[in-house]
């Protein structure tokens, strides 16, 4: 089995230090804010845009990281440090991420 | 306490980290604002009095280091303790918030346990800098505190005549190893609080404090009628606070404290020494260095507190004193006439 979409220990220790329901609030929060993003990240490649690429990628890795959601916070670093790319994979690779970190973040807030 | 309750501000781009530091700082009894990017953090923190502010780097229209930058060009805001919480990589940009003078640099996600320590240790700092604005104030006239606050520490040194006080913890190396480090620190502050309050309820400011030591001058340079009286008054009111302390500290089966202070009257040299960043208010000279042997002396002497001749004639007899005849100093080249003063309660 390969690593978890979200790491359980670090989500537990979220709850525990800021309470469940806040976390679930949170979670929302995050599932509003992520889709605009994620749109960020593209338009700011179309546009040759590298800061605000750059901040687009940094916020999903520090959101990432918060909740958990390893994978997802390490392919948004990858674009963070490596700045603007050329071809769409990555970002194709990261939407496919967020949309499993989304439904695994839903499950663990009781869906 | 001071570090309950204060009111922080939260500079965050990103919503999820905004309300996430919100909710750690509020669980730790915080009041708490937020600004969504840096041009809203400036203009609060210039309209409302914060504690401190915990900052993010990476924001759009004025970023973090941006913020700082406009911070420390600001005399108003220079001195508002800054926690940076960021997620940027690379020990460079840690190094930049430093150098721009953030108290200390937090990685993202921040974990709520070193959150708090490093916010109680921040607004520590920042009540000891607001005490040592207070102790300038008190030092100077209103005239040379803000010529302070606008040109540095770059007074001189002047001649005044004044008293000098030191004092100290009889044995305190040996109590330190016999309890506890928390029971130290407990001690120290109820002994700095019991201290400070007897010598500025005299007129004397307190200017330095190490470990268990700790300095004051009476009568410069804000003017004081009687110095040396002033001095010895407060001496006698440290020894019979102790002495409270005591009754408190047997009662909890702990061992009782004693002090000794030495005091010495004259001509000084005050100004303020150190380097822009950091400075204090300061005596030297000769009346100086005799205090400090003074207090050195009153384990020797078997008494609690020491005076020299000049203070002892301008007591005029009005309290009690005892000669203990000459006394050869290190550093002195006379002997100095050295008097005990009569406690109270003895």
């Amino acid at each position: 089995m390969s690593e978890p979409t979200i790491d359980e220990p670090t989500f537990t220790a979220l709850q525990e230090a800021a309470g469940a329901e806040f976390v679930t609030e949170l979670v929302g929060t995050f599932l509003e804010e992520a889709p605009a993003m994620l749109a960020e990240l593209r338009n700011a490649q179309a546009a040759g845009a590298a800061d605000t690429f750059r901040r687009a990628a940094h916020s999903l890795k520090s959101n990432g990281n918060t909740f958990g959601a390893t994978r997802l916070g390490a392919l948004a670093r990858e674009l963070e440090l490596g700045g603007l790319i050329a071809d769409s994979g990555p970002l194709d690779e990261l939407e496919a991420e967020y949309q499993r970190v989304a439904a695994a973040l839903k499950e663990l807030c009781g869906g | 306490m001071a570090e309950r309750g204060a009111r922080l501000l939260v500079t965050d781009d990103n919503k999820v980290n905004r309300l996430l530091l919100t909710r750690s700082l509020e669980l730790q009894g915080h009041r708490v604002a937020s600004a969504e990017n840096g041009r809203v953090a400036l203009e609060m923190l210039r309209a409302e009095a914060f504690d401190l502010m915990l900052l993010d780097m990476e924001m759009p229209e004025i970023d973090g280091f941006q913020v700082l930058e406009q911070m420390m060009g600001d005399a108003k805001l220079r001195d508002l303790p800054v926690i940076v919480t960021s997620s940027l990589e690379g020990v460079a940009h840690v190094v930049r918030c430093l150098e721009l003078g953030a108290d200390d640099y937090l990685h993202k996600p921040v974990n709520p346990v070193v959150l708090k320590a490093r916010i109680n240790s921040s607004l520590e700092k920042k009540r000891l800098r607001d005490q040592q604005k207070e102790l300038i104030k008190r030092f100077a006239t209103s005239e040379v505190a803000e010529d302070l606050q606008q040109s540095g520490f770059a007074l001189g040194g002047r001649r005044v005549r004044g008293t000098v006080m030191f004092s100290d913890i009889r044995g305190f190396t040996a109590l330190v190893e016999s309890q506890p480090p928390e029971e130290t620190i407990e001690l120290l502050n109820t002994y700095y609080t019991l201290m400070f309050d007897a010598i500025s309820g005299h007129g004397g400011v307190v200017n330095q404090m190490i470990g268990d030591g700790l300095m004051a001058i009476f009568g410069a340079p804000l003017p004081l009628a009687e110095p040396p009286l002033a001095a010895v008054r407060a001496a006698l009111d440290m020894v019979e606070m102790i002495d409270l302390f005591n009754l408190e500290r047997v009662a909890s089966a702990k061992a009782p404290i004693a002090i000794g202070i030495g005091i010495a009257s004259g001509e000084m040299v005050a100004g303020y020494t150190g380097t822009q960043q950091r400075a204090t208010y300061t005596c030297i000279g000769d009346t100086v260095n005799l205090a400090a042997r003074l207090e050195a002396h009153t384990k020797e002497a078997g008494r609690g507190i020491l005076v020299d001749g000049d203070t002892h004639a301008a007591l005029a007899d009005r309290v009690p004193t005892e000669p203990l005849g000459e006394v050869q100093f290190k550093g002195k080249a006379a002997t100095v006439p050295v008097f005990a003063v009569k406690l109270k309660v003895q």
